[in-house]
């Protein structure tokens, strides 16, 4: 078995989402006696016939109500690997937890229906997978029931969504036409759409890789808390990317402090070296005043170091952002107070179509171009190539309210 | 990295953030399998030196080999172990037909109790999603208001392993480090990093218990497996509930919905 890879799937609300994922669970044997007798009866006390949907929407008021409140996840499994499914809410006012369930995806499945073909949410979806920087990406054309197993409409629903996500710099891997109702497919070929000679969904998404290791990056090292263990001071935190050994010369930014590597530290367990990925603990050489919030990294490579910001980020809050306003960032291990200095752009995030330059505020659901002053100098990279230190997210009041991706400065 | 490695890594990176977020912590310890998985990851993170309380809700109920194990394990990881009991609500005797109010007095209102004397603002849970319905929508930072009610409607969003970190003076945060493991992730770890367990989960003529908690509500389920990889292989092939011994998820099916907004674990 390889490892298991996390999936969300995305989409206008009705395309399809939920009925895919109960025929998923359904059709890989995932689902226990018990849940299928309680779909029925369910499904029965509400006036249907069997509802896959009501396998995710788990809330009583969203089986009331038939919509996908909020994420949830859930577990399946092929011959190769296992498979985590996040199913992630179609309408507008619960973009916020789309965005929570979407990041935690390494593969996105985009659901469009062949009979509406590409909608509002569709596209603002595309966007979010674009802003999450995923890259691995199946469009299901969905209810092909519906039009007859038509190829000519798959054909052109297929060119309308690949145009529109071509414009977000995204090129998916896949497009299947599917029936998540009657199955044709998804996990079985079935009869009636031999025009398309593409794998099934399952065998698409079994071609997908897992996270690629970050080893051979730079070190990334930020510091999450010190513990002082007598004698010890134990520097610990995640390596986001990159190698570490006892020994080595490190530098800490942006204090600029220098030291060795004298241990690795894990509970009950030795070790000289550690890699990206791993929640470690080090001690150095140098009893160096070292705080949560320092990244340290390896002299000679040295990442940027900012105090002024340009991002493009996505804002979820009802509250809209105002331009001067001050908010908190964090950015991996790093936190302090910030200023929106300027909305350069205000942006609909639907079709990314400039609503507005130079503006005053941005609302819920918009993507602004904005240019943040931080209180202090922190530590950034390019999103694409250290994830962790090239995106942040803005706390307002005392919730996460937007996630951002930098833009970095031309050298 | 495997499977394993980066589970692990994810959770120890939770469990260090929700210390150093908000400091006055706690872990809740059922004695399970799952919330034995829990302590042990934060022994870990911790260098074997939990800076925070071990709470065990005692209901009273509990099997006797839960009391055993719990006692031999505080002493011998040094833990600051609170013991929890509602005991106005013991002695006076518990109706274990309505599920809802014996769980709503032994555990939520024990729970409520402890909070409020040593003021924790955050709560270490070992709950996962894959156990129900309910809990897939869990967030790892969850806040619960003053009466313990969970907004599950409305919850901020969570993303890049950022997690909520302030909280309005009301409120406490439950947080949930192994939400991403399922249950043979459970026991593969608990096979690899050789994890002692409570005996009932393995099988004794027949039957073995999967889910533990109070004597009246747990029935055993029919199984041969008597070691660690018994259970493994039983898992892989199974597709029984693992709660489907556990009278709460039975009575109703939104029994479970109910205690959770309640401020249920
Ligand atoms: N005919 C047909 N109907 C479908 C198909 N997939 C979903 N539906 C129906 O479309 C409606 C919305 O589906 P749902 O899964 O709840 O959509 P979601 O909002 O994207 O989760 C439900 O009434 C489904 O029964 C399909 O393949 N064919």
């Amino acid at each position: 078995m390889q490892d298991s890879i996390n999936l969300v799937i995305v989409g206008h609300v009705d395309h399809g989402k939920s009925t895919l994922i109960g025929r998923l669970l359904y059709d890989t044997g995932k689902l226990s006696p018990e849940r299928i007798a309680e779909l029925k009866k369910v499904s029965k006390n509400t006036g249907k016939e069997m509802e896959f949907a009501y396998v995710m929407d788990h809330l009583k008021e969203e089986r009331e109500q038939n919509v996908t409140i909020d994420t949830a996840q859930t577990f399946f499994s092929t011959d190769k690997r296992e498979y985590v499914i996040i199913d992630a809410p179609g309408h507008v006012e619960f973009t916020k937890n789309m965005v929570t369930g979407a990041s935690l995806a390494e593969v996105a499945i985009l659901i469009v229906s062949a009979r509406e073909g590409v909608e509002e949410q569709t596209r603002r979806h595309a966007y979010i997978l674009g802003l999450l920087g995923l890259k691995q990406v199946i469009v299901v054309i969905n209810k092909m029931d519906t039009v007859g197993y038509s190829n000519d409409r798959f054909n052109e629903v297929k060119e309308q969504t690949i145009s529109h996500l071509s414009t977000l710099g995204i090129e998916p891997s896949y497009v299947v036409p599917i029936s998540a109702i009657e199955g044709d497919m998804v996990a079985k070929r079935g009869e009636r759409m031999n025009f398309y000679e593409g794998p099934t969904m399952l065998e698409a998404l079994d071609t997908f890789k897992g996270r690629e290791s970050r080893d051979n990056l730079p070190l990334r090292f930020p510091i999450q808390d010190v513990y002082k263990h007598d004698p010890k001071r134990i520097l610990v935190g995640r390596i986001e990317s990159g190698k570490l050994e006892v020994g080595d010369k490190v530098l800490f930014y942006p204090s600029e402090k220098t030291s060795t590597i004298k241990t690795v530290e894990l509970f009950e367990q030795e070790a000289t070296e550690a890699s990206a990925g791993m929640s470690i603990g080090i001690t150095i050489a140098e009893p160096l005043f070292i705080e949560r919030g320092e990244v340290m990294i390896h002299p000679g490579d040295t990442p940027t170091i900012a105090d002024t910001i340009d991002a493009n980020v996505f804002w979820m809050s009802r509250k809209p952002l105002k331009k001067g306003e001050r908010l908190h960032l964090r950015c991996a291990t790093q936190e302090l107070d910030c200023t929106i200095k300027e909305i350069k752009k205000r942006l609909d995030s639907s079709d990314l179509s400039v609503i507005e330059e130079n503006a005053r505020q941005i609302e819920n659901n918009e993507v602004g171009e904005l240019t943040i002053v931080t209180d202090d100098p922190i530590v950034i990279e390019d999103f694409n190539r250290v994830e962790e230190l090239g995106r942040f997210v803005l706390v307002k009041d005392l919730d996460v309210a937007a996630g951002g991706i930098v833009i970095m400065p031309k050298e | 990295m495997d499977h394993l490695d980066q589970l692990e890594a994810k959770s120890i990176y939770i469990i260090r953030e929700a210390y150093k977020q908000f400091g006055n912590i706690a872990m809740l310890w059922s004695i399970g399998k799952d919330s034995s998985t829990l302590l042990w990851l934060t022994r870990k993170a911790f260098y074997g030196k939990i800076p925070f309380p071990v709470m065990h809700i005692d209901t009273s109920y509990k099997f006797e080999e839960i009391y055993e194990y719990r006692d031999a394990k505080a002493k011998e990881y040094g833990l600051d172990l609170i013991i929890s009991r509602n005991e106005d609500a013991i002695a006076s005797g518990m109706d274990h037909s309505s599920k809802l109010q014996c769980c709503m007095a032994l555990k939520t209102n024990a729970l409520k109790m402890a909070i409020e004397k040593r003021k924790f603002k955050a709560l270490l849970l070992g709950i996962r999603r894959d156990e129900h319905g309910i809990r897939s929508k869990e967030r790892y930072f969850s806040p619960r208001d003053a009466n313990f009610k969970w907004d599950y409607k409305n919850q901020p969003p969570e993303l890049w392993d950022q997690y909520k970190s302030k909280q309005s003076d009301e409120d406490h945060i439950r947080v949930h480090p192994i939400l991403h493991w399922t249950e043979v992730d459970i026991w593969e770890y608990i096979k690899r990093e050789n994890i002692p367990i409570v005996d009932l989960y393995f099988a004794k003529d027949g039957k073995r218990y999967r889910s533990i908690g109070c004597k009246p509500c747990c029935s055993p389920v029919e199984s041969d497996a008597d070691t660690v990889d018994k259970i493994i292989h039983e898992l892989r092939t199974t597709n029984t509930a693992e709660r489907a011994g556990r009278a709460q998820d039975k009575e109703d099916t939104y029994t479970m919905q109910k205690l959770r907004a309640l401020g249920y674990m």
